[in-house]
């Protein structure tokens, strides 16, 4: 388990920003293509630092910042088709952005006036989950429905390092292999769960645990957006050409706290934090695109531009974003009617009427 | 006697179970460097070591399953799962191992385990980090159910917990990590009170209010509230959800004549729907009114801006307090 990653690991841009070739992964983008993975990182980072800043502010609860995890996020998410489905922790903003969910939807939940957000069917991104691995079982669950419509479309499951020893995730992996689902689990190791360095999960690199359950595992890159999405691209494709599950490690940092409420300090030292700093996932694309040419200083700081929009969009969108009536929490308990529920609720009524009638 | 948080005596509760039995391990998630997310146990891998005090891989099935063998062992595991909605990939093990062993082994093997669980809401959390599981527990025979309301308590009886050969599940408002109160840090565990017994923390004479754990401070405050109208409550802080002390409740009612229970979680089948049958049973005839309960919702537990909404609250307390009276 080497601090860089190892010879194993999949790169196609390094950190300095050149364009490097792999035997078995490429990508074949037009500059445009290239501007734009280069765009949704620069407003994933923005939503993400904007997002951190209205914790501070108190206008939200709490966040989980993606600091670092740019890459990782945007090149996976952009190797989905519309219709392939994702299954997100509670990191994956920038996922979400490739989704095409709305970036002030991902506020809700921290905001303290949802527990969902968002429509999982429109974008095909399911709800958040904040319960470490459950959602590994639903990817495999929903893939496998996928293999009974017969359809040509493919799943990709997210989670972390920490996530990978629990049980959930390890039969999630099972049931996948078994069933040749149609799924790529897409493991972003971050190094750290919380406080907890990836040594107290796993003695062997997490790609390589993939061979045990029989399916192929893939480290790649996590700073690299070129290398995500080729890898991630084409485990997509073996999944939706039935070849079965991929598991995908994305190897990156937690450059921020584990949340808002997190203190790193106590834990972990500086000096990590320097050295990836020189593996940042944005910094290689941009000397890239501008060492040959394919971005101008224009380009640039239009993206900037771009980015402060969508900052004001998320600050003046926060705060204006509804509360939810008190009676809400009695929706939606049940599909269909249910007694103690409705009594509960009537009753709930009956005691703030009072309040209501004492205060005319 | 020392003023204290909730927080720094469970930590020093911890301490001292370490100190006194070389068989007494911590384990869990975050718990060693960071001393776990509240920092309940700040500063004890610093010095009982990483083999005492042990940083789990993520997983609460693990924990537990791996605590039911150290136990067989001869350990005393004191496991903490780091928020209440984290516990359910454990329930399997708690639930199916831990609560059955000693009857499956005809008491050959004890589980002395001690799990601690920050429960409960009012800190403006996401969810899955405000629930009260406790009915789900004391449903389980063979685990016995504490909640400590108050520093004083913790410290006692978190030690009492780690020294009892059962498995209790130790329940930790938290929060009220952050209220002070008095702890006398030389209390000697064999003469304090029994963790299983209700404690009588207001007299009164119009009507009994049972509460436990983060609602005892609520009910304690309608208590004064309700004072100054002239109705006089008696608090009880049951502090044990299993075994439940009835007979203090029962006593209580006999004079009162009349009872309100008050958690978190939602009534529906909870601790205030036994111990209004007990009560029923036990003293009818000195009821003037049903036995009633304030508590959570059939719902789940709604985002933070709604948990005003849905935690009871003092007036809510005195609503119930009321509606007996007038009945
Ligand atoms: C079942 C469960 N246990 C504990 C937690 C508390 N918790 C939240 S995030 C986290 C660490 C997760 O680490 P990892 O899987 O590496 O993901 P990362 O946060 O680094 O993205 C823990 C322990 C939880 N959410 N769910
Ligand atoms: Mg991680």
């Amino acid at each position: 388990m080497t601090a860089d990653g190892g010879p194993e690991l999949v790169q196609l841009l390094t950190p300095e920003g050149e364009r490097v070739h792999h035997p078995e992964y490429d990508v074949d983008l037009t500059p445009e293509e290239l501007r734009g993975l280069y765009r949704d990182l620069v407003l994933v980072r923005r939503i993400d630092a904007e997002a951190t800043a209205l914790q501070r502010q108190g206008e939200l609860g709490l966040w989980a910042q993606l600091l670092g995890q740019e890459a990782a996020q945007v090149g996976s998410g952009r190797a989905l088709r519309p219709d392939d489905y994702a299954f997100p922790t509670y990191r994956e903003h920038g996922v979400a952005w490739t989704r095409g969910v709305q970036p002030l939807s991902l506020l809700g939940l921290f905001r303290g006036v949802t527990n969902g957000g968002w429509d999982p069917r429109e974008r095909n991104f399911a709800l958040y989950t904040i319960v470490i691995g459950d959602q590994c079982l639903h990817a495999v669950g929903y893939a496998m429905g996928i293999q009974r419509d017969g359809a040509e479309q493919a799943v990709i499951c997210y989670f972390g390092d920490g996530a990978t020893s629990q049980g959930d995730v390890n039969e999630a992996f099972v049931f996948s292999a078994v069933y040749n689902a149609p799924v790529v689990f897409f493991c972003q190791n971050n190094q750290w769960a919380i406080s907890e360095p990836l040594e107290r999960q796993t003695r062997i690199p997490l790609y390589q645990r993939a061979q045990g359950f029989g399916f192929p595992g893939i480290r790649v890159d996590g700073n690299d957006v070129l290398a995500v999405l080729a890898v991630t691209q084409a485990a997509l494709a073996a999944a939706r050409e039935g070849q079965g599950p991929t598991l995908i490690e994305a190897f990156t940092y937690r450059m921020g706290a584990h949340t808002t409420s997190d203190d790193p300090t106590r834990y972990r030292v500086a000096a990590d934090l320097e050295a990836w700093k020189l593996k940042d996932p944005i910094e290689r694309v941009k000397v890239h695109l501008a060492r040959t040419g394919m971005a101008d200083a224009a380009f640039f700081s239009s993206v900037e531009a771009e980015a402060e929009e969508l900052a004001v969009h998320l600050r003046d969108g926060c705060r204006a974003l509804p509360e939810p009536p008190p009676t809400s929490m009695f929706d939606h308990v049940y599909a269909e009617p249910h007694p103690l529920v409705s009594a509960e609720r009537a009753e709930f009524e009956r005691y703030h009427a009072q309040f209501a009638g004492g205060a005319s | 006697m020392a003023v204290t948080t909730m927080a720094k005596a469970l930590n020093a509760a911890l301490r001292r179970a370490l100190e006194s039995d070389d068989r007494v391990l911590l384990m869990g998630e975050d718990i060693g460097k960071l001393g776990g997310v509240f920092r309940i146990t700040d500063g004890l891998q610093k010095d009982f070591g990483e083999s005492r005090v042990i940083d789990s891989p993520l997983a609460e099935s693990g924990i537990l399953g791996t605590a039911v063998g150290l136990a067989m062992r001869g350990f005393r595991p004191v496991v903490e799962i780091q928020f209440d909605g984290f516990v359910y990939p454990a329930f399997d093990q708690i639930v199916s191992q831990v609560a059955k062993h000693h009857a499956r082994s005809s008491g050959a093997t004890r589980m002395p385990i001690t799990i601690r669980i920050p429960y409960g809401g009012g800190i403006g959390a996401v969810e899955h980090h405000s629930e009260s599981p406790e009915a789900y527990f004391a449903h389980t025979a063979g685990l016995r159910v504490i909640s400590p309301s108050n520093p004083f308590d913790a410290f006692v009886m978190l030690q009492q917990a780690v020294a009892s050969d059962d498995p209790v599940v130790f329940l930790e408002p938290k929060r009220r990590y952050w209220d002070k109160g008095e702890v006398d840090v030389d209390a000697d565990l064999a003469s304090a009170m029994s963790p299983y017994r209700a404690r009588i923390l207001r007299d009164g004479t119009s009507a009994t209010v049972a509460c436990y754990g983060p609602m005892v401070r609520t009910c304690l405050e309608a208590a004064t509230a309700a004072e100054t109208d002239g109705v006089s409550l008696e608090v009880i802080d049951l502090r044990s959800v299993s075994p439940l002390d009835v007979p203090t409740v029962v006593a209580s009612v006999r004079r009162t004549g009349r009872l309100v229970v008050v958690h978190e979680a939602s009534v529906f089948l909870g601790v205030g729907a036994e111990l209004a049958a007990r009560v029923t049973e036990e003293c009818f005839y000195s009821l003037e009114a049903p036995v009633l309960r304030v508590g959570g919702y059939h719902t789940p537990y709604p985002p933070s801006k709604l948990e005003e909404d849905y935690l009871p609250d003092l007036d809510r307390v005195l609503d119930a307090v009321d509606r007996a009276l007038a009945f």
